[in-house]
């Protein structure tokens, strides 16, 4: 009982900081430029500490160390492609999305493409990643206030659902910046804490070898070894889901949406490496916290507690710390769910709001004040959606719904931004049908898969959901469904029927030179930037 | 079209072929490198059991080609990040470039 109580007031603590940051927060929310991009005035270092905060979710935290805690090695392709990822973005994509962009990543697509059409594919797929993504997590929150407090699951996930509400509906996107910050404080603390007691055991003595020795040792080397090649299907798998996450995160719209709080593209790229050290940094613990549930909480009692694993790590806490630390890390958890969720939904609803309501409906003539009102009901529009979501989803494993977010972001958004700045022949038939192809094909290909298709009686801990043979034999879609995104690019750019030389012609479509030079160097406004620059003693004639 | 050709101008500049040449002089082969070196992994996990070699202790081949993958990451990004600072200057030489040959085509009475 004493432990319980404890966990209640570390709870209230940790909810009170964030609450109390909000509150300052919301007193600099004036505007919708604040709202969206926290006014596009972010610092570097904190954007980089804001990326991790978005990005180390309850998949990363807890997911991780739970399933290298259970099936050992292949836990860690999880961490692996999470962070080489951040190439892709780097390299890729985070400049020239900087440079076009303006408030989401639609506005980067309608940068060039000057139809409403765009903006609605690019803002439903937004809204269906955001919305898969945001079930896993209040699905993980729900599991996780379950084995807490002793909640009902339901009532855990209406708490939760209705903290963030309060969060992005009072701070937007100041706020929620500021919550990540201190979150991916609290989280980086606590898993740094979390392996020093881990290697502070006697049988470790602060050596990383002797963990994987021990792991060898007592519970058996095909933990420490990948798993054996057998079929030709499970080999692909494991290629389709490395796929889906070294391409998703390049399409994730919270996370995209990062790139444009930051003032200029040296900004995107120092906030970048900050980023990738300490998103690096983190995984690179995973496997000691995952080992190290697997020694000292034991498999068994892992499973007993989540089929899934996915409270191996504050039950770690409870056995290497006890019950204070035990609180402290399911706190620090909670944090992290709830502020990964409030990211999404700043995503989401600027989608919406920004995307649909003030360009499409309106056609661009909301006013700021209009369209700041409609981004917060949208908050809490979809809050509420994500919140009824995820009751039916309570049976769903959070690592499938993490897994899907990251494919369907792959499938439907990675193809139509890299085509958007490489490829010159690029049309808007294309980029709409591609978002559509890959979209759909991703979350088709899921529903025919062992994953919804479980058929009558799955192997716990899955639970039948729909009791049919799969018809597609796949776990993860990417290996299909991104080429099925690139091809539908492709052929729709082709069966357009016109050309992006005649699409310009008609204002359908901006100047490719136009988005080539802009994408590469930020320049945004020609005619001024020329004239600024210009020799003073030669005034030009225009 | 007279927008179009302002745009045209910045991409004819020297500084901005300059800066066009390096980026893709870095980022093409980087970027086949790391999706070579990402995807060897699950491939030969997948396919092969030659990384189930032991090397320190019961840390197998398997486990250091993942952490190689950590270093290649943050290898790649400094390399990228501090050329991609240095590269900054050719764009602001692109844009005085584009606004000298614009005054100059103006004067010309091309308009």
């Amino acid at each position: 009982m004493s432990d319980r109580v404890i966990s209640i007031i570390f709870f209230v603590l940790i909810i009170a900081l964030t609450l109390g940051i909000t509150a300052w927060a919301s007193r600099q929310n004036k505007s919708t430029s604040d709202h969206y991009v926290a006014g596009g005035g972010i610092k570097g270092w904190q954007n980089g500490l804001a990326i991790s905060g978005d990005y180390l979710s309850a998949a990363s935290f807890l997911g991780i160390a739970g399933a290298i805690s259970l099936t050992g090695f292949s836990g860690f392709y999880l961490s692996i492609g999470f962070l080489v990822a951040y190439l892709v973005v780097l390299l890729l994509v985070a400049e020239p999305l900087r440079n076009l962009g303006k408030y989401t990543f639609a506005d980067m697509l309608a940068s060039r493409f000057n139809k409403p059409s765009v903006r609605s594919a690019a803002a439903l797929s937004t809204i269906a990643i955001s919305m898969f993504y945001m079930i896993a997590q209040l699905n993980g929150a729900g599991a996780l206030i379950e084995l807490l407090l002793g909640l009902d699951y339901v009532l855990s996930v209406i708490i939760i659902g209705i903290l963030m509400t309060v969060y992005i509906v009072a701070g937007g996107m100041v706020a929620t910046t500021w919550i990540q910050i201190v979150k991916a404080g609290l989280l980086i603390a606590g898993t740094l804490t979390l392996s020093l007691f881990v290697l502070a055991q006697p049988s470790i003595g602060f050596n990383p070898v002797n963990l994987f020795n021990e792991v060898s040792s007592q519970i058996g080397s095909d933990m420490v070894k990948p798993p054996p090649p057998t079929d030709l299907v499970a080999g692909l798998d494991v290629i389709s889901l490395n796929i889906a996450l070294v391409l998703g995160t390049a399409g994730l719209p919270h996370i995209l949406i990062r790139f444009l709080t930051v003032p200029d593209a040296k900004t995107a790229r120092s906030s970048i490496i900050t980023a990738t050290w300490i998103i690096g940094l983190f995984y690179l613990l995973t496997p000691v916290l995952g080992y190290g549930a697997a020694l000292f909480v034991g498999q068994d009692a892992i499973a007993q507690q989540n089929p899934a694993g996915n409270t191996a790590a504050p039950q770690l806490a409870e056995a290497l710390g006890g019950p204070i630390f035990f609180a402290f890390i399911s706190a620090v958890a909670f944090a992290t769910i709830v502020a990964v969720v409030a990211g999404l939904v700043v995503a989401a609803s600027s989608a919406f709001a920004h995307d649909f309501y003030s360009n499409v409906i309106r056609h661009g003539n909301a006013s700021e004040q209009e369209q700041f009102r409609a981004a917060r009901f949208t908050a809490v529009g979809i809050s509420v959606a994500a919140i009824l979501l995820a009751i039916p989803a309570q049976n769903l494993n959070v690592a499938f719904l993490v897994a899907l977010a990251f494919a369907v972001a792959a499938s439907a958004n990675v193809p139509v931004i890299l085509l958007t700045i490489f490829w010159r022949r690029f049309n808007t038939t294309g980029a709409v049908t591609g978002i559509l192809v890959g979209l759909i094909s991703c979350v088709v290909l899921i529903i025919l898969s062992p994953n919804v298709m479980t058929g009558p009686n799955p192997e716990p801990p899955l639970t039948p959901i729909i009791p049919i043979d799969p018809i597609f034999p796949f776990v993860y879609p990417a290996l299909f469904s991104v080429p099925l995104g690139f091809l539908g690019c492709y052929l729709g750019t082709l069966l357009g029927g016109r050309g992006a030389e005649r699409e310009r012609e008609q204002g359908l479509q901006t100047d490719y030179d136009e988005i080539y030079v802009r994408s590469i160097t930020g320049i945004s406004s020609i005619e001024q930037e020329l004239e600024e620059s210009a020799p003073a003693e030669e005034p030009r004639t225009t | 079209m007279e927008r179009h050709e302002e745009w045209v101008r910045v991409e004819r500049t020297s500084a901005f072929r300059e800066l066009t040449q390096k980026r893709k002089a870095f980022i093409l082969p980087a970027t086949i490198f790391f999706f070579v070196f990402y995807f060897g992994l699950p491939f030969l996990t997948a396919f092969t059991t030659v990384l189930d070699v032991n090397v320190i202790g019961a840390i197998n081949l398997a486990w250091i080609y993942a952490f190689a993958q950590f270093a290649m990451t943050w290898i790649l990004m400094h390399l990228y990040v501090s050329r991609a600072n240095g590269w900054d200057d050719l764009v602001d030489r692109a844009r005085h470039e584009a606004a000298e040959a614009g005054s100059a085509g103006g004067t010309g009475g091309s308009e």
